[in-house]
């Protein structure tokens, strides 16, 4: 089993001989097959249980860890995400959401950790990018346009064909901007550029609520209503094939499809970033920027295309954002927002792609539906009877709960739920690390010659 | 003609002048130490040569091309790369992924091409990590190339900055005090392992080093730094006998006070009975 790397081998406790049975033969092939199934059939049964969804939604967890061949993971990947997640969405609008808003939130995770992971440019003004791209798309496609081109009602608002033109010119214009923010802050580090960069964000959201005047661009506080929706060109193949989808429901498993290719676009992008000369430049810089340059990386274009490169992530979840929800406004992308998709990158694992997807889904998970599900729970038992104060909300607590899992994450996990492969030993103590401490210490008998020649 | 020219270098920090037109010529092929007390400049030195700090004055050309206002990473892929004094690995990538990473300016592969996975990237990121491999096994550490590189030993992780610095086959490569905190078996293996790269690689070596064991056996010439000024340069045995050398290792006097216990060792430079000052005049230069 894949997870087994922490622990030696060796060691025979119960979790070890579990894995041990787990992985021998075809007993892995057959376990997750019938976990897949099973909770694909319990979910379609039952689609509006919050429990079976989750326990539905692990069975991707159960594919990524256990030990078999690429060919099943991708089949069962393609049963959970493209057969009966649509089908349980047709029925349950709820849980489509959901996982559509996991998806956005794992490319967005998935773009600043290019920023914050993989180059170690702390970024708390992230969700600037993702303004930008709903705002593009926001404006152009409804009649906020006319207030800046009066008099081109002819061919403004831009229809719904437009849609992915603008989906690639976000990116475009999500890296630009990002190229732009990282020029000035190109010579901070550590806690001043994450002031420089909060700050950014804060100009972003102010601008978007502030822009009604002199010229209404952005509507203001208000925000923008009735964004365009991405064209539905692929009516005719549906009603040919026969599929009959709830009227209400076309629309949002339109948009989980696309959410979810344009994860996998992000997931491949991500990674082949990671895995080339850039990417081991951009860990370069993060472990030791003196060390990189004299390697001949440079640091300003290099820094610059991790900016680029983070930012066109959200820029075009930002389109696809406002294409969905159909309505933003500023408070969407204020600081909070910034933080709570760091705190996705630190729950999973910072460099880690894997573990920034599962810091992410958990996370949303429990913004739109633990807390809220949470919460409807103790209104029932409070009218049941049950001494439940009434000031006690925890949806109002989400952003205690960022604290809290920041926190005790640097405590306790610094490298994430599943950390940097390579990362693995640099932040924990367990028994493999036992040989790299006493080399450490050896190191210390060493006196460091500091700069002082 | 000189692989490296430095002419005047002159470099202050504030009122102290830690480099004061110090010149220096590196003809191909050679290996050439720079000692001097603590303090003497020879790090920031360095520091210029490899774009890190830029000289207030003077010049500084590779091959006849000037390095004056190049940043470290473009001098880098001029040809000069260099280890520290106090290792600077990256810690958290594997041993190969940092020789992988020396080799950054030799790697072309656009965005395009590495998005894509084109058959260039491929072909490149396959040559890059063979010849990582060979450069390992150049510094015997081919069996850790997947190890952490902070789990190495003090040892490995020197050797491991010298494959990583040869990566991006340099010309001329700055060794910072390469044996520094070595016992003398590791200080031989370091010595060899300077050796080789002049005469396996054709690599021509500066290096800083307080082992004088180490840069009497290995250097062709001797470069010695004081208070930022070049005091004196010559063959081993010169500057092991310079008055000024050993005055400005052992303080004014000395080598009167060496002298005059050893007159049968009398060195052929300019013999002085009476104590000179410590610091004296830089000898011309051209």
């Amino acid at each position: 089993m894949a997870s087994s790397g922490r622990t030696s081998p060796q060691s025979g406790g119960p979790r070890e001989r579990l894995v041990a049975i787990l992985s021998e033969g075809y007993t892995p092939y057959i376990v997750v097959t019938i976990y897949v199934l099973l909770s694909s059939a319990w979910l379609i049964l039952s689609p509006f249980s919050t429990l079976i969804f989750l326990v539905f939604l692990s069975s991707l967890l159960a594919i990524y860890y256990f030990p078999v061949a690429t060919w099943l993971k991708a089949l069962l990947g393609i049963i959970v995400l493209g057969i009966v997640m649509p089908i349980v969405g047709n029925e349950n609008q709820g849980f489509l959401d959901v996982v559509t808003q996991a998806g956005i939130f794992i490319a967005l995770a998935l773009g600043l950790n290019i920023v914050v992971g993989f180059a170690g440019l702390l970024d708390l003004g992230y969700v600037a990018f993702f303004a930008l791209g709903a705002y593009l798309w926001g404006i152009f496609s409804t009649g906020q346009i006319l207030n800046i081109f009066p008099g081109a009602e002819g061919s403004l608002p831009l229809g719904g064909g437009w849609f992915f033109v603008f989906l690639i010119l976000a990116v475009i214009i999500a890296a630009l901007a990002g190229v732009l923010l990282g020029l000035p802050v190109l010579r901070l580090r550590g806690d001043y550029l994450a002031i420089v960069t909060l700050g950014f964000g804060e100009v972003i959201r102010l601008l978007a609520n502030n822009l009604d005047k002199p010229v209404n661009i952005t509507n203001g506080a208000q925000g923008i209503t009735s964004i365009g929706q991405a064209p539905m060109f692929f009516q005719p193949v549906i009603t040919a094939v026969g599929l009959d989808p709830t009227p209400g429901a076309e629309y949002r498993l339109y948009m989980y499809a696309l959410a979810i290719i344009i994860v996998m676009l992000t997931i491949v992008v991500a990674r082949r970033l990671n895995d080339s000369r850039i990417g081991r430049a951009w860990t370069a810089i993060r472990e030791d920027e003196t060390a990189a340059i004299a390697m001949g990386v440079p640091l300003v274009r290099m820094k610059l295309l991790a900016f680029g490169a983070g930012a066109s992530f959200a820029g075009a979840m930002g389109v696809l954002f406002a294409a969905k929800q159909l309505f933003i406004s500023p408070p969407t992308f204020d600081l909070v927002r910034s933080i709570s998709i760091l705190a996705m990158v630190i729950l999973g694992g910072m460099g880690s792609i894997p573990g920034v997807i599962l810091g992410a889904t958990v996370i949303t998970l429990l913004n739109l539906r633990l807390l809220p599900d949470f919460a409807s729970q103790l209104t029932l038992w409070r009218n049941s009877g049950l001494p439940i104060p009434s000031w006690f909300d925890p949806v109002s607590y989400q952003r205690l709960l960022f604290g809290l899992v920041l926190i005790l994450m640097t405590i306790f996990r610094p490298e994430g739920i599943l950390p940097e492969r390579r990362r693995r030993f640099e932040l924990h103590e367990d028994a493999a690390e036992g040989e790299q401490m006493a080399q450490d210490s050896q190191n210390l008998v060493h006196p460091d010659i500091g700069m002082k020649s | 003609m000189a692989l490296l020219e430095a002419q005047h270098i002159t470099k202050r920090f504030g009122g102290l002048t830690a480099v004061n037109s110090v010149s220096l010529e590196v003809d191909p092929h050679s290996i050439i130490s720079v000692i001097g007390p603590n303090g003497a400049g020879k790090t920031t030195f360095f520091n210029i040569v490899t774009g890190i700090y830029q000289p207030d004055e003077g010049t500084i050309t590779l091959d006849g091309q000037s390095l004056v206002g190049l940043r470290p990473d473009q001098i880098a892929a001029q040809g000069i790369t260099r280890t520290f004094q106090n290792i600077r690995l990256f810690n958290n990538m594997t041993v190969l992924e940092n020789v992988l990473v020396g080799q950054h300016p030799r790697l072309k592969s656009s965005v395009w091409q590495i998005l894509l996975h084109s058959r260039g990237f491929k072909e490149d990121e396959r040559q890059a990590e063979e010849k990582a491999r060979k450069l390992l096994e150049f510094v015997r550490l081919g069996h850790r190339r997947n190890d952490l590189a902070r789990s190495l030993a003090y040892g490995e992780q020197r050797r491991l900055e010298i494959a990583r610095a040869l990566a991006s086959d340099p010309k001329l490569i700055l060794l910072d005090e390469p044996a520094a905190g070595m016992n003398p078996q590791e200080t031989e293996e370091a010595t060899d392992l300077i050796r080789r790269l002049r005469d396996d690689r054709g690599i021509t070596v500066v290096l800083i080093e307080h082992d004088m064991s180490l840069v009497m056996e290995i250097s062709e010439r001797i470069v010695v730094l004081d208070y930022g000024k070049k005091i004196a340069e010559g063959a081993p045995l010169e500057i092991r006998r310079d008055p000024r050398v050993i005055e400005a290792y052992l303080g004014a006097g000395a080598a009167a006070a060496l002298e005059a216990q050893m007159p049968h060792d009398a060195p052929n430079t300019t013999t002085t009975s009476s104590p000179q000052p410590a610091l004296p005049q830089t000898p011309n230069q051209k």
